[in-house]
């Protein structure tokens, strides 16, 4: 009997970036070469000893890694089932895991000799992450933001400024994330000579997906340890959130080739998965090309992007990165989708039970872990990625309960 | 022979240099496009390119965004533009048509429906701007057997090596990029361009057209010296924005600008 070869995770994506049918690269034709110097640049300096040196102390000393792994016991015992732990990556400064990827990519332009850095933003997270790398590394920053986000995301968009970066206001299509890539992108083409591209998640065009994955892999690497240390064992069970799909892939993709492990990546369903008012490509979407690579899209029959709706504007983006496509595909990984309603019952009972206020983004992991670990048993243990925290969603919260702060 | 090939040798023999118009279909409004095209051929268009409408045209400027909102917002879709040029095939069946957008319409439709109905309507020519040739496969199966030309875009970032690749995968013509940037920008420098074409045609014998960036009469004829076709977009799709509430306007106020732009090219 012919015995199918286990995929070795570890050897994606192919040379051109494709995860399976997805990823690739889907650029205009400017940008073709460009992208091939930074795929250079990124595969000779993922293998340089000087490089990884200087991003682990980075890591280490500015970001203030290893970001602990906490058992949150009260919470398990109150919900019932599974014992739930915590990945913190709202420890880490600016509050959030997108610094790890921005921290790499800026330490690559400036290997790279590029002076200027752009970024686009939509929780202004990734945004805020960036402008802090620049101000560090002196390199003139611009952030491009949707009109809509910045009129949602003040305190972020004044952080940026603070940290020195020019925060540009989109207001071309529906003045999201999505709007806000694509003028990144075209000021990319237009400053391609001085310029680098720091995109906040696992999308674009090859090998950003790859790229930002491998920056942010030391989420799982370190998890992976920390569990052996606390529980003698691997989880169970991994659940993160996945707006463009960074923070969860950061923490699945050194588990990938454990086959017992199972991963949970959770999108946004708004609304609701029927209402057309949610952000969940993988849960409700359709194959398509957007932003440089195939994946799976919110979109119409006719193939235009529709807008997304998230309580959340970090999982507000109609696309997902192409390697979440694939493990869909294949199976190895099971997304699911949690509303705004339950994401806020979420949120209020970490802060309340555990005393930790997550960001509204990662309360969408937590809502799904707690009903997953109801479904589970005492011994058993799942790991949520907790992949920022609740500071910059005070007045989004606040809002809802009347008041304005 | 394919109609764009048809109409290249043509302006070969008589010495012209090709006049190619980009304008986004249903913009302002869907029954503007067609008589906009015949007016177009009238006023000494070759070739027409049509925009296909998309939520997120990364590679267009301002004007081109905006005529792709405009379009949206009558819910302009790629069958719809199929069925305008096939309305325009009714009176003209010598005038090649390139249509010019993103992937995702024509990945969404399928590669085989989208050949039928574009073959079906009269298209000759697509070029989807974020498909390098490296990607492009299957698309290139599925539209050669219908006599639909690929057209590709040459960069001037584009390696020696990546201009080659692009010129085996092209047929119909190619087109050089002009500009470092999007469309509607601003600095084109001809000497550049030349300097480029010169490089191009050491891979390909295919006519190559210059567009982005060509915003006058007199860039248009200095283009016409280096290049085998001048393609004029956003200075077309913004005189159209600022007539967008007189639509009746639209069709001789472009067929002047084209027209001029004819003259000066014709005297190269
Ligand atoms: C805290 C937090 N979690 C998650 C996300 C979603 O991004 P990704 O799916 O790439 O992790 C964001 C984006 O802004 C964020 O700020």
């Amino acid at each position: 009997m012919q015995t199918e070869k286990p995929i070795d995770f570890s050897s994606m994506p192919d040379a051109r970036g494709h995860f399976g049918p997805y990823g690739g690269l889907f650029v205009s034709e400017t940008l073709m070469e460009p992208l091939d110097e930074l795929r250079e640049a990124y595969e000779k300096y993922m293998q340089d000893e000087t490089f990884l040196a200087e991003l682990d102390a980075d890591l280490a000393n500015y970001v203030g890694r290893p970001s602990p792994v906490y058992h949150a016991e009260r919470l398990s015992r109150e919900n019932g089932g599974a014992q739930i732990y915590l990945k913190r990556e709202d420890l880490n400064h600016t509050g959030a895991h997108k610094v790890n990827n921005t921290i790499g990519q800026a330490l690559l332009a400036k290997r790279m000799g590029k002076q200027r850095i752009i970024a686009e933003t939509g929780a202004g997270q990734h945004g805020v992450a960036t402008a802090t790398v620049a101000a560090r590394l002196g390199l003139e920053c611009v952030v491009y933001m949707g009109a809509v986000d910045i009129a949602r995301q003040e305190a972020n968009v004044y952080r940026m400024k603070l940290l020195g970066a020019r925060v540009e206001s989109v207001e071309s299509g529906s003045k999201t994330l999505k709007d806000a890539l694509n003028e990144a992108m075209r000021d990319w083409v237009t400053n391609v000579d001085n310029t680098f591209y720091i995109i906040g998640t696992v999308a674009g065009p090859h090998p950003y997906p790859a790229m930002v994955r491998d920056f942010q892999a030391i989420i799982g690497r370190e998890a992976r340890e920390q569990m052996h240390q606390q529980t003698g064992a691997l989880p169970d069970a991994l659940v993160a959130c996945v707006g463009g799909g960074s923070n969860a892939i950061g923490l699945f993709y050194p588990f990938l080739n454990d086959a017992e492990v199972k991963i949970y990546g959770v999108e946004a369903a708004g609304a609701g998965l029927d209402s057309g008012q949610h952000a969940a490509p993988l849960c409700a979407g359709t194959p398509g090309v957007l932003h440089g690579n195939r994946t799976y899209l919110v979109e119409d029959n006719n193939g235009q992007i529709i807008e997304t709706h998230s309580i959340s504007a970090g999982l507000d983006y109609p696309g997902v990165g192409p390697e979440h496509a694939w493990l869909k595909d294949i199976g190895r990984a099971n997304y699911v989708a949690a509303t705004d309603d339950e994401a806020l019952a979420a949120f209020h009972t970490l802060t309340r039970v555990e005393g930790i206020i997550p960001a509204l983004e990662s309360s969408h992991a937590i809502a799904y872990a707690l009903k997953l670990a109801r479904e589970m048993n005492t011994n058993q243990t799942v790991l949520v990625n907790l992949s920022g925290r609740g500071d910059k969603d005070m007045h989004t919260v606040a809002a809802l309960d009347g008041l304005k702060i | 022979m394919s109609r764009i090939s048809q109409r290249f040798k043509q302006l070969d023999e008589q010495g012209r240099v090709a006049l190619i118009p980009f304008v986004t279909a249903g913009d302002p409004g869907p029954q503007v496009t067609v008589p906009l095209m015949h007016a177009m051929v009238e006023a000494g268009a070759d070739i027409i390119e049509l925009g296909v409408p998309f939520s997120d045209p990364m590679a267009d400027g301002p004007v081109i965004q905006r005529a792709s909102e405009r379009a949206l917002e009558h819910g302009v879709s790629l069958r719809d533009v199929l069925g305008m040029v096939q309305q325009f095939r009714e009176l003209d069946s010598t005038t090649p048509v390139v249509l010019m957008g993103y992937l995702n319409p024509v990945e969404v439709m399928g590669y085989e429906a989208f050949a039928q109905a574009a073959q079906d309507a009269g298209v000759d020519g697509l070029l989807t701007v974020d498909l390098p040739p490296e990607e492009s496969d299957e698309l290139l199966a599925a539209i050669k057997p219908k006599a639909i030309d690929p057209i590709f875009l040459v960069a001037p970032t584009s390696s020696d090596e990546r201009m080659k690749r692009i010129c085996d995968a092209a047929s119909g013509f190619v087109y050089y990029v002009s500009v470092k940037g999007i469309t509607g920008a601003g600095h084109l420098a001809i000497g550049e361009v030349a300097a480029k074409m010169a490089q191009i045609r050491k891979h390909t014998t295919l006519p190559v057209g210059v567009g982005f960036g060509i915003n006058s009469a007199e860039k248009a004829q200095a283009i016409a010296q280096v290049g085998d076709a001048v393609i004029v977009g956003s200075v077309l799709v913004k005189r159209i924005e600022e007539l967008s509430d007189s639509p009746d306007e639209i069709a001789p106020a472009i067929a002047q600008i084209l027209s001029s732009m004819r003259q000066a090219i014709d005297l190269v």
